[in-house]
């Protein structure tokens, strides 16, 4: 494989990278039940607050520690006006998604033009020697590996253990789970704190390694949104989400090729258009009958499975209050 | 083991749902607990289980006490309840829905619980497989898998809330066949809710009645039919002297009329109701008469036959062309379907009426006058959910248009003291000088004797009529109720 196509491909997943971090931190938090709609705000306000600290340490880790914070409580915040204040949460993170971006303005004035060293790409003993596969995915910075590990943790949590199950079924049928001895409400606490603080991980993967810096207006405007709508296209399920983070950027690196050459004349706002409209077309097939056709002429050992991969309803008890009588 | 409810209170604003109730419970027995909507058997199973805490009273275990508090603790101590609607996640697989929400000391691995799964399936009949999704099995396959779940968690007292609606006579026999076998062999106790008296008479040993949140009674089967209406109806007609109303025309003709929705089928009814005449509907929930009242107000559409209102076919048309003819309905459900939560008297009174723009000042005055001649307890400004319920059933009458051809009420006094139902009751049968026919149900077989010309029984979508109301008495209301043929 020529070596230019090997580089674009590793940048490709270097930059869906806190695409996938923050839209893996929305899906658990939606299965639990909670929309964190404070996304773009948050990821803004994370960044930039990553960054700061970063600066300030001069040790990274340091700023993905501050950036996680803030993201956990942002989602904090969402979960307890819901489910202590009753307000509605779309509401709430609506309102926040809008602070939260100008306070990081605000704050992060100062902070354009300053430098942190980014995180410089690791390579992976043996892994990054494997042809194709090594210098794509194994010649990375370490962020790239920490979400490679968050999928497989996540899915297997979801998937494999009891505290999935339970996590499942409070997103599904609250008052199931209260029958069955979860503890509905703090269920919700854990999971959209700790959603929040991959959000703010996702926003520190920005400005600490893959848009090193700060700029105003800051660079990762927009990508809230993006993450929140991979999530709805990746119908809740780990594997699917960090495949459309992927595929987004897949599709962003194509329409910037494009955009370069100079034998191709397509307007660019079509070319921006692109990733979206593939979006709806692929719900509009996930959703239509087609599934279940192809469902029953499979063997039965991946049915479950492909079920599972293909579904694409939302928890049922996605957005709603739970008070136990 | 042996269950013990001692002096159960609990109230939910002023309504007392159970009111001192006392049982006690042994092994191996199938007790039928028998009520109308609304007599408390659902609240005292909720507490019974741990969903809800009662106000006082204890629940004995053996001679000691049961805290549970929520339904885990309950399973843990031994009893288990089976909901009307399963509790079960629906995306989840059969085997993900039975290891969810195992005790301490109780735990299965998956492929243990897979194993056990297939064998019990199996030794009971049921229809069931690990690796099915539950969102694709019937209810009744749900119920089973909720048994066989609780049953693993060593529960030694089964709760069945209304496990017959809504599944096959097949799984029917399925089920109490397993039941009967459980009692026997496993000195199971279980306890079957419900309202249906073919399921208590095919099933139990013993039946307690509750009425209004109070245990008015036990039985040990075998019991008649009529002994059991009586227990739940409670006693003594007293049929009252009615004045005599002149009828006029046909209001309302039901031709051959067939009905369905998914719990009971109305075959072929016919009906004719004049104008002035009183028609009382009884029978057990479900048996077909809302099912006719909502018909005559075209919010059920009739699968063969026709609706005639004063001599027109109105078969298929929707509400509005009942409404626009004259009829008006009621439903049971007074604050879910008949009056708005939120909005003012004078703007429930100012919907009844059409027009672009609202002289405000001229409505309140309206709405005034209204509360004035219906005796309603409140202002204009008042929001409709803080009157009581006796206020808000009169509301209801203020809110009538002034000329009804047609009145179709679901228990137009449920819920209302004595003198709120009477005042209702001179408000209804005044609309009737006025010539409005009246089809009303009522849950209260004394109502439906007291203001009956006629008096349809419905009994799992069969109707009975009585013409003669002022010779009936309960014996042979409650064996039509109960489904016998006089």
């Amino acid at each position: 494989m020529n070596s230019e196509l090997i580089n674009i491909l590793n940048s490709i997943i270097a930059n869906a990278t806190p695409l996938v971090i923050a839209g893996l931190g929305e899906t658990i938090s939606e299965r639990s039940g909670v929309t964190n709609l404070s996304l773009d705000g948050s990821l803004q306000l994370a960044a930039m607050a990553g960054f700061a600290a970063a600066l300030a340490s001069g040790n990274l880790l340091v700023g993905c520690a501050a950036a996680m914070l803030v993201g956990a409580i942002i989602a904090l915040i969402v979960v307890a006006a819901n489910i202590e204040l009753r307000q509605d949460m779309v509401a709430v993170g609506f309102v926040l998604t809008l602070l939260c971006a100008d306070i990081a303005q605000f704050l992060g004035q100062d902070l354009a033009g300053q430098r942190v060293p980014p995180m410089t790409k690791l390579n992976i003993p043996l892994l990054a020697d494997v042809p194709v596969v090594g210098p794509i995915l194994f010649q990375q910075p370490a962020i790239v590996y920490v979400s490679y590990i968050l999928i497989f943790v996540i899915w297997w949590w979801m998937y494999h253990t009891r505290g999935g199950l339970a996590l499942r079924a409070v997103g599904e049928r609250p008052a199931t789970a209260f029958a069955r001895g979860t503890n509905v409400n703090r269920m919700r606490y854990v999971y959209t704190i700790i959603g929040g603080a991959l959000v703010g991980l996702g926003g520190a993967a920005f400005s600490l390694a893959i848009k090193p810096g700060w700029t105003t207006p800051p660079a990762m405007r927009g990508e809230g949104w993006i993450a929140l709508a991979i999530v709805i296209f990746g119908g809740w399920n780990p594997f699917r989400v960090v495949l459309g983070a992927y595929l987004f950027a897949i599709l962003r690196a194509l329409a910037s090729a494009i955009q370069r050459s100079p034998d191709i004349q397509i307007p660019l706002v079509l070319l921006n258009m692109l990733p979206w409209m593939l979006m709806i077309a692929t719900l509009i097939l996930v959703s239509s009958g087609a599934i279940d056709r192809l469902l029953s002429i499979m063997p039965r050992p991946l049915q479950k499975w492909t079920r599972n991969f293909l579904r694409s309803e939302p928890p049922a008890a996605l957005g709603t209050r739970f008070e136990q009588d | 083991m042996n269950l013990e409810l001692q002096h159960i209170n609990k109230t939910f604003g002023k309504v007392r749902a159970n009111q001192d109730i006392s049982l006690t419970l042994r092994g191996g027995q199938i007790v039928g607990i028998l009520g109308e909507n609304g007599a408390g058997k659902s609240t005292l199973m909720k507490i019974l289980s741990g969903y809800q805490p009662a106000d006082s009273g204890e629940i004995l275990i053996d001679g000691s006490p049961l805290r549970a508090g929520n339904p885990l603790k309950a399973i843990e101590a031994g009893i288990g309840m089976l909901q009307q609607d399963p509790l079960d996640v629906s995306p989840f697989t059969v085997l993900e829905n039975f290891v969810y929400g195992q005790v301490q000391g109780r735990r299965l691995s998956n492929r243990e619980a897979a194993k056990r799964i297939r064998e019990q399936a199996d030794s009971f009949g049921f229809d069931l497989d690990p690796d099915q999704v539950v969102s694709r099995l019937s209810i009744g396959q749900r119920q089973q898998l909720e048994i066989m779940r609780l049953l693993n968690l060593g529960i030694k007292a089964l709760i069945l809330d209304e496990p017959t609606t809504g599944i096959s006579s097949e799984q029917k026999d399925v089920l109490f066949a397993a039941l009967r076998d459980l009692a026997v062999r496993d000195s199971l106790i279980v306890l079957l809710v419900s309202h249906k008296l073919e399921d208590v008479i095919a099933l139990c040993d013993e039946v307690v009645v509750l009425r209004g949140g109070k245990l008015v009674g036990s039985k040990q089967m075998p019991a008649t039919t009529a002994e059991l209406v009586e227990l739940m109806f409670g006693q003594a007609l007293t049929p009252q002297a009615r004045e005599n109303v002149t009828l006029g025309d046909t209001a309302l003709r039901l031709d051959g009329v067939t009905l369905r929705d998914k719990r009971v089928a109305v075959e072929k009814f016919t009906l004719d109701v004049r104008h002035g005449e009183v028609i009382g509907f009884a029978g057990l929930d479900g048996s077909g008469q809302e099912l006719i009242l909502r018909a005559c107000a075209g919010l059920v559409r009739p699968s063969a036959g026709h609706i005639l209102l004063n001599g027109q076919d109105l078969t298929g048309k929707r509400y509005r062309a009942f409404r626009a003819n004259g009829v008006v309905f009621s439903s049971a459900g007074r604050v879910e379907e008949g009056l708005i939560s939120g909005l003012t008297l004078t703007e429930h009174l100012v919907l009844t009426q059409t027009g672009a723009i609202i002289d405000w000042a001229a409505q309140r005055g309206r709405t005034e006058g209204q509360i004035e001649r219906f005796y309603v307890r409140g202002a204009p400004e008042s929001q409709i959910q803080q009157l009581s319920g006796g206020n808000q059933q009169r509301f209801l009458m203020a809110l009538l248009p002034d000329q009804p051809s047609i009145l179709a009420l679901e228990q137009p006094t449920r819920g209302l003291d004595v003198d709120s139902a009477r005042y209702i009751w001179e408000q209804l049968l005044a609309r009737r000088k006025e010539g409005a026919a009246i089809l009303f149900t009522s849950p209260d077989l004394d109502e439906v004797v007291a203001y009956s010309d006629r008096i349809i029984v419905c009994f799992a979508g069969r109707t009975y009529e009585i013409t003669n109301t002022a010779g009936m008495t309960i014996d042979q209301l409650g064996r039509l109720i109960g489904g016998a043929v006089a």
